[in-house]
């Protein structure tokens, strides 16, 4: 087989795999957004400062996926392994 | 399509290499004389200070008084002077996010420039804790036992290194989707429904990505120069 090939179609295959880290994202928000409207409904004068604490830790949270996005990205765009062979 | 930097000119090159004018490089440099401009205009049009304050002089007041209220409520009153360079700091981030807007590729999209901006904030926290804890400072890589210093080093790179592909992994992501979208999309859906996502991908993650490089380097400013 074409080794250029095989690189090429394992590095595909690598990048899907490392945009499961959304996984982990997307959970962490959907628990941070469940707490703030828990917390919303428990005192409703305080939604201006909830909402803006959530929008931080949601950010923040947001970091671990970002990683598995670019490690995806660079992969697909300007492969290393290539100039490896 | 290529969404990495592009070359556009040759500025000059010496020995055997060639500096080239890239996108990033314009784009910062647009992104630097919008900026200038503005504070000339400050300063010119506030050369004549008045006690009680209107219009154009307003609006600069309750930008710097609440950076002023922003930077004692997280850092405390003994950090007030640096609220001004972490405005400077935020303006450049907002304007740099915002640049993608009119057809600028934000520089921040490019990894050089967050990566000078998170190894100024660490060259700042670490001289801002030599500084106000002089010798004490180095003790605090050895809390609490001797065996945690590598762990101690490892978290400082850990910061530095968020800190740069936080910014930097949202910024190219939001590149990446609007490239593609705006090359999917039929040429006269091209006008309307992109804005949705420039709404998100540039207003919003834009806005909250400055903020929160902001308050993160606030934070581990506080954390490495106060006492425990």
């Amino acid at each position: 087989m074409d080794p250029k090939a095989f690189i090429l179609g394992c590095s595909a295959i690598a990048a899907g795999l490392a945009s499961l880290s959304g996984l982990g994202s997307g959970l962490g928000q959907g628990i941070a957004a469940g707490k703030a409207a828990e917390a919303v409904g428990r005192q409703p004068e305080a939604k201006g400062d909830i909402t803006s604490t959530m929008l931080i830790g949601c950010a923040l949270a947001e970091t671990c996926s970002i990683y598995g996005l670019i490690i995806a990205l660079i992969l697909l765009l300007n492969n290393p392994l290539i100039g490896l062979l | 399509m290529d969404f990495t930097n592009q070359n556009l000119a040759v500025l000059f090159e010496f020995g055997g290499t060639t500096i080239y004018l890239t996108q990033t490089l314009l784009a910062t440099w647009i992104v630097m004389g919008v900026l200038i401009v503005f504070a000339i205009v400050v300063r010119i049009k506030l050369s004549k200070f008045k006690a009680i304050p209107t219009g154009f002089q307003n609006v600069v007041e309750i930008m710097v008084e609440a950076m002023d209220h922003f930077t004692i409520n997280t850092m405390g009153e003994s950090y007030r002077h640096y609220g001004a360079f972490f405005f400077g700091m935020f303006a450049f981030i907002i304007s740099a996010n915002y640049s993608g807007m009119l057809g600028l590729r934000p520089p921040t999209a490019d990894l050089a420039t967050t990566g000078s901006l998170a190894i100024t904030i660490f060259l700042i926290t670490h001289a801002t804790g030599i500084k106000r804890m002089k010798l004490g400072y180095l003790k605090g890589f050895v809390q609490p036992n001797v065996i945690f210093l590598p762990i101690n080093l490892i978290g400082e790179v850990s910061n530095l290194l968020s800190l740069c592909f936080r910014l930097f992994g949202n910024m190219l992501g939001g590149v990446i989707i609007l490239g593609l979208a705006y090359q999917m999309f039929p040429f006269l859906l091209g006008f309307v429904l992109p804005s949705v996502l420039h709404a998100y991908f540039d207003v919003f993650a834009g806005m909250l990505q400055a903020f929160i490089f902001t308050v993160l380097s606030m934070t581990f400013i506080v954390q490495k120069g106060s006492k425990k």
